[in-house]
């Protein structure tokens, strides 16, 4: 079993299980990046995280996003990278840009 | 992400078909793209259908410009595999590294020997003669081949098989003069020159590596780079 198919076998045990989830994943990168386009990590609606988008400098951002997607139920497309101010405050170390798409498991 | 969809993707998972998760851009209409037929909420022409599906043959997740807006295309193929020939101790380093770098890992060698002893108990070998397991397995082309038995009694064989099938990456332990060796005999069993050149030996890459962890190192090393840039030229 690789990385990416564990965590959406989690997603569906938690939705199995009644919990609020959103996936977040990498869909392009610029420059410099941990992790590759099509890195994901799922959140449930209790905080609770697997896999990774980033090497861990955006991850706190990302999960805060996918707790807002899970109550307002419409996706976002977030920037992070050199260019964009809140990279600079969650601190994308790594110098590059990423593109992370934000859903709710229905 | 709808739930039917993340279980027809789970399924198609667990089946071993590769598949791709297409979704616009920034709105989330979905599709569920495999090699024969698509499925979702996102209705994708056949332009489309076609650039998903080289991106599955790629086995790259990308994004791309269609009619229906900007896709992502997030490409879920079979995991790669390693075939181990020879329960020799490079195996377990490389076994243990390739599963890491998420290859499905089979470890063959018929001599019961060699795969009662620790830790090929633990990492589970297929006790067979390898030209007939690797005919059962299939080998395609998300298939690494390594023989390792330094036998070539079980080496050959093996390679006999691999070089018949549309394996990635074919490689073969064995010093230079041994490789000559095997080679010939391989052109002897009727294999030209196009068949021998896709043998990787001495395998691996030539990094200087000594013991078997690092000569697990230099063979997943070689692996990687023609799975990522494609078979190069050998001296």
């Amino acid at each position: 079993m690789t990385d990416t198919d564990s965590i959406l076998a989690t997603v569906a045990e938690w939705r199995r299980g009644g919990k609020d989830v959103a996936l977040a994943t990498v869909v392009s990168t610029w420059g410099s990046s941990p992790r590759p386009v099509g890195s994901q990590l799922a959140v449930n609606e209790t905080g609770t995280f697997v896999g990774s988008v980033s090497g861990g400098c955006i991850e706190g951002a990302v999960i805060q996003e996918a707790l807002d997607v899970m109550s307002s139920g419409a996706p976002r497309l977030l920037d992070f990278g050199i260019t964009n101010e809140q990279a600079w405050d969650v601190g994308l170390t790594c110098g590059g840009k990423v593109q992370v798409f934000v859903e709710p498991v229905e | 992400m709808k739930r039917a969809l993340l279980d027809d993707l789970l399924a198609a998972q667990a089946n071993g078909d590769p598949v791709a998760m297409v979704t616009r851009l920034p709105t989330g209409g979905q599709a569920l793209v495999g090699l024969a037929g698509a499925q979702g909420d996102l209705r994708l022409d056949d332009d489309a259908l076609a650039a998903v599906r080289v991106a599955i043959a790629a086995d790259r997740s990308t994004t791309l410009q269609a009619a229906a807006g900007r896709l992502f295309v997030h490409v879920f193929n079979p995991p790669l595999r390693l075939i181990v020939v020879g329960a020799v101790h490079i195996a377990e380093p490389l076994s243990r590294m390739a599963a890491l770098a998420d290859f499905g890992v089979t470890i063959v060698d018929p001599r019961r020997a060699f795969t009662v002893r620790r830790p090929f108990e633990d990492l589970g070998v297929l006790e067979e003669w390898p030209d007939e397991a690797l005919e059962t397995m299939g080998l395609d082309h998300r298939t690494a081949v390594v023989s390792l038995a330094h036998d070539p009694k079980i080496d050959d064989p093996a390679l006999a098989v691999a070089l018949r099938s549309p394996a990635f990456y074919i490689g073969a332990l064995g010093s230079r003069k041994t490789h000559a060796a095997r080679l010939l005999r391989l052109r002897r069993a009727g294999f030209g020159d196009a068949d021998l050149d896709r043998v990787h030996g001495p395998v691996g890459l030539a990094i200087g590596a000594l013991s078997p962890a690092e000569i697990a190192i230099s063979i997943m090393a070689e692996v990687t780079q023609v799975r990522r840039q494609g078979a190069k030229e050998r001296a």
